[in-house]
């Protein structure tokens, strides 16, 4: 086993050994969850400490009971009650709850780098749940998963990440992980939502969804936000949904096995037909919220392994 | 159908040449040019060696409908274009309300098709409304049969914004058309700044304003790759940023009207609204390094700029009086003078009037050469006549070359090989 990272920042930071070491063991918290008694005592003791700066559903749900069928104390704190309504920085809301002695950090912020500025503030272990329009590993761990299982492997697959690509950690986490496991992948948008230079960054580029669908092993359909729907990004939701969103029709131009994933929450007519996204036989969304769980459940027992690790070579340094 | 025409001086602007010969027509395209044996069944027109050429594309014409139809409706203006040689129409979009959604762009091509005795392309808003704030639904407007992007004489002020559009336009490939203009510099102008507009005590804007706007848009053009046409350039310092565009390869074209051609500032003289114009008339050097420009094909494309106006917006005092005038049936005519004067040839002319708007929009017309549309126009470029604007078919009369001599008319105009005009004496 590998894995020594102490913080989860991002994908970037990651081996493909390191993401192997990840699924694997997400694989047995898959079995653990779908038990009637889903618990565990990997985080017995230890105090995890949610901070979402943005509104969040399912990831932050996800963490609470990925931390808490861990065995671990979990606390939530929301962007409403927090003091950072009353003006404190960023820094100091994480130097006051370093003070309480967490162990596990999850943090979600609206800007990018804010997971990275926190790790470097506090003496704890640091997972980033999506920073601005960074990363979002956990995210990408979890389709990782999902797609493994599907299609059997998660090396030489032709994956067609579709929306708003400019946008989107999802997106930037996805294709650093697919590229890293050695697969094709895709990025499709029109030009406005597609980011500078992403021919550079090892991706084939369309702005032709049907052109970039043809052959594609994975479809991941990207959230569209509200306010980039009308004039600014894009001329409208039906001119979007026309040439963007994914329907039957245009799933017939990917391999007739091609599974079709959404990290949610979705926009039906959007950026995806609800009937599609509803099809048993396509759509693993379902699938990707249950592996969420596992995923972030193998993710916390990993860092708090290293976590141990640390403090156990510490105290003996302090001994000597 | 076939239709032999001989005797005929044939202007060519692909090659920029003019010769003596015929001309055979069959089934609505060019089949023939130059000496053509003719074919039994064949109608022929003797064309007594007057001008045959290809018609006029007239790119950027406002038509009243929808909202305006006592302006200029789809059967005015198309009559109007069949007596001087225009057989496009390319329409602009800054109706009331603007044609800037697919199904109102439905409504104006097929109330055009309908009513008109020539071919009539639509544009469509670049923003929604033509407001500058969201781009319109530019993928569904071209499937509806949009030849072009633009807000017409209204300036784009956001770049983020225009950025976007023609970013967004961009992979779709259209051309978008934008009004080069520093609309802050211009607010309110309604003259250029000078010494005639000093002497009449106009508002005046300076011609900088023009090449503030060219320069601001060659930069988006540059970061975006879009295609783009600038609808009206009348200065001579708009010039030299166009050429290094062009000489760097930017997709970027450019026109100007027939009034900025003919006409300079001093036309205006007692206050004459219907030589008040968008931009405002230049001054003689700009006129003249405009010229030269069409000539030297830096310019591409030359337009009427048509813009039909009630007696009671011109029947104001200057500032407050609407801008624009009606040209689809003078331009020809008013072309003949650069042609009279020696500062442009024929083909050169229909090159610019033609060939290069057919290109630029994509169109098949334009041309004077086997297998393109019959859209001719015979005219004879020496016949003088004086203008009197109650003559015109166009619902509006507001011509600034009333009561002006002019020398050319035009004798016959063909679409698609059916005759669409024929001159009443």
């Amino acid at each position: 086993m590998t894995f020594r990272a102490r913080h989860l920042l991002g994908i970037e930071h990651l081996s493909p050994e390191d993401i192997r070491t990840v699924l694997d063991l997400a694989e047995s918290y898959v079995s653990l969850n779908r038990r009637t008694i889903k618990h565990s005592d990997a985080l017995a003791g230890m105090t995890q400490i949610n901070m979402f700066f943005e509104p969040s559903t399912r990831t932050q749900a996800s963490f609470e009971l990925a931390g808490k069928r861990l065995g671990a104390d979990v606390m939530n704190m929301g962007v409403a009650q927090s003091s950072v309504k009353k003006g404190e920085t960023l820094i100091d809301t994480a130097l006051t709850l370093n003070a309480m002695h967490p162990d596990l950090l999850v943090v979600r912020h609206p800007a990018s780098g804010a997971a990275e500025l926190l790790a470097q503030k506090v003496n704890c272990a640091v997972i980033n749940a999506g920073d601005g329009r960074h990363e979002h590993p956990t995210q990408a761990l979890l389709d990782a998963l999902t797609i493994r299982r599907k299609k059997g492997r998660i090396q030489r697959l032709t994956i067609a990440i579709c929306g708003d690509i400019a946008h989107s950690r999802v997106a930037r986490s996805n294709l650093i992980l697919l590229g890293k496991m050695e697969n094709r992948v895709r990025l499709i948008a029109p030009p406005t939502l597609m980011p500078a230079g992403a021919a550079d960054l090892g991706c084939e580029v369309y702005h032709d969804m049907r052109e970039g669908l043809r052959d594609a092993d994975v479809v991941m359909m990207l959230r569209l936000q509200k306010e980039r729907m009308d004039g600014g990004f894009i001329p409208s939701e039906r001119e979007y949904y026309h040439r963007y969103g994914l329907d039957a029709e245009k799933l017939k131009l990917a391999r007739p096995d091609a599974i079709v994933m959404h990290p949610g929450p979705m926009n039906r007519g959007v950026e995806i037909d609800g009937e599609l996204a509803d099809d048993i036989n396509r759509s693993v969304i379902q699938e990707q919220v249950e592996m969420g769980v596992a995923v972030r459940m193998a993710c916390l027992d990993l860092l708090a392994r290293n976590l141990r690790a640390d403090r156990g070579r510490q105290a003996a340094g302090e001994m000597a | 159908m076939t239709i032999l025409f001989t005797n005929a001086r044939l202007i060519d602007p692909e090659s920029l040449t003019e010769s003596h010969g015929d001309l055979l027509v069959r089934d609505g395209a060019i089949v023939a040019v130059g000496q053509v044996e003719p074919p039994s069944d064949a109608e022929v027109i003797d064309c007594g060696g007057k001008c045959l050429a290809p018609g006029i594309v007239d790119l950027g014409v406002k038509i009243g409908e929808p909202g305006e139809r006592h302006k200029e409706s789809f059967r005015s203006a198309g009559l109007a274009a069949a007596a001087g040689g225009v057989t496009t129409i390319i329409a602009r979009p800054d109706t009331t309300p603007a044609i800037d959604t697919p199904e109102t762009l439905e409504f104006v091509t097929r109330r055009a098709a309908e009513s008109s005795p020539v071919r009539i392309r639509h544009m469509a808003a670049l923003t929604k409304g033509r407001e500058g704030r969201e781009m319109t639904e530019l993928g569904f407007l071209i499937d509806a049969g949009a030849v072009a992007f633009t807000d017409s004489d209204r300036v784009v002020t956001d770049t983020k914004v225009l950025s976007r559009a023609l970013t967004y336009a961009r992979a779709m490939e259209a051309l978008v058309i934008g009004h080069p203009q520093e609309p802050g510099l211009s607010r309110g102008a309604s003259a250029t700044s000078g010494k005639f507009a000093s002497l009449r005590g106009l508002p005046a804007v300076s011609p900088m304003a023009e090449r503030i706007g060219i320069d601001r848009d060659l930069g988006l053009v540059e970061m975006t790759g879009c295609r783009y046409h600038f609808d009206q350039i009348t200065t001579a310092r708009a010039l030299p940023p166009l050429q290094r565009a062009k000489a760097n390869g930017l997709k970027v074209t450019a026109g100007t009207s027939i009034h900025h051609l003919t006409l300079n500032e001093f036309d205006v003289g007692d206050y004459r609204t219907f030589f008040k114009l968008t931009p405002p008339l230049r001054s003689e050097d700009d006129r003249q390094a405009v010229v030269q420009a069409v000539a030297d094909g830096l310019i591409d494309v030359i337009c009427s700029m048509h813009t039909p106006l009630d007696e009671e917006s011109k029947r104001l005092p200057f500032e407050d009086a609407l801008s624009g005038a009606v040209g689809l049936e003078t331009m020809l005519p008013a072309a003949m003078r650069l042609y009279h004067s020696g500062d442009l040839t024929i083909p050169q002319l229909f090159r610019a009037m033609s060939l290069n708007p057919a290109r630029i929009l994509g169109l098949p017309q334009g041309r004077l050469s086997q297998g393109a549309p019959a859209d001719l126009v015979l005219f004879d470029p020496d016949q003088p006549f004086v203008l009197d604007r109650f003559s015109l078919r166009s619902k509006c009369k507001n011509t600034p070359f009333d009561g002006h001599r002019m020398e050319g008319r035009v004798l016959g105009t063909w679409v698609g090989g059916h005759r669409v005009f024929t001159p009443e004496d």
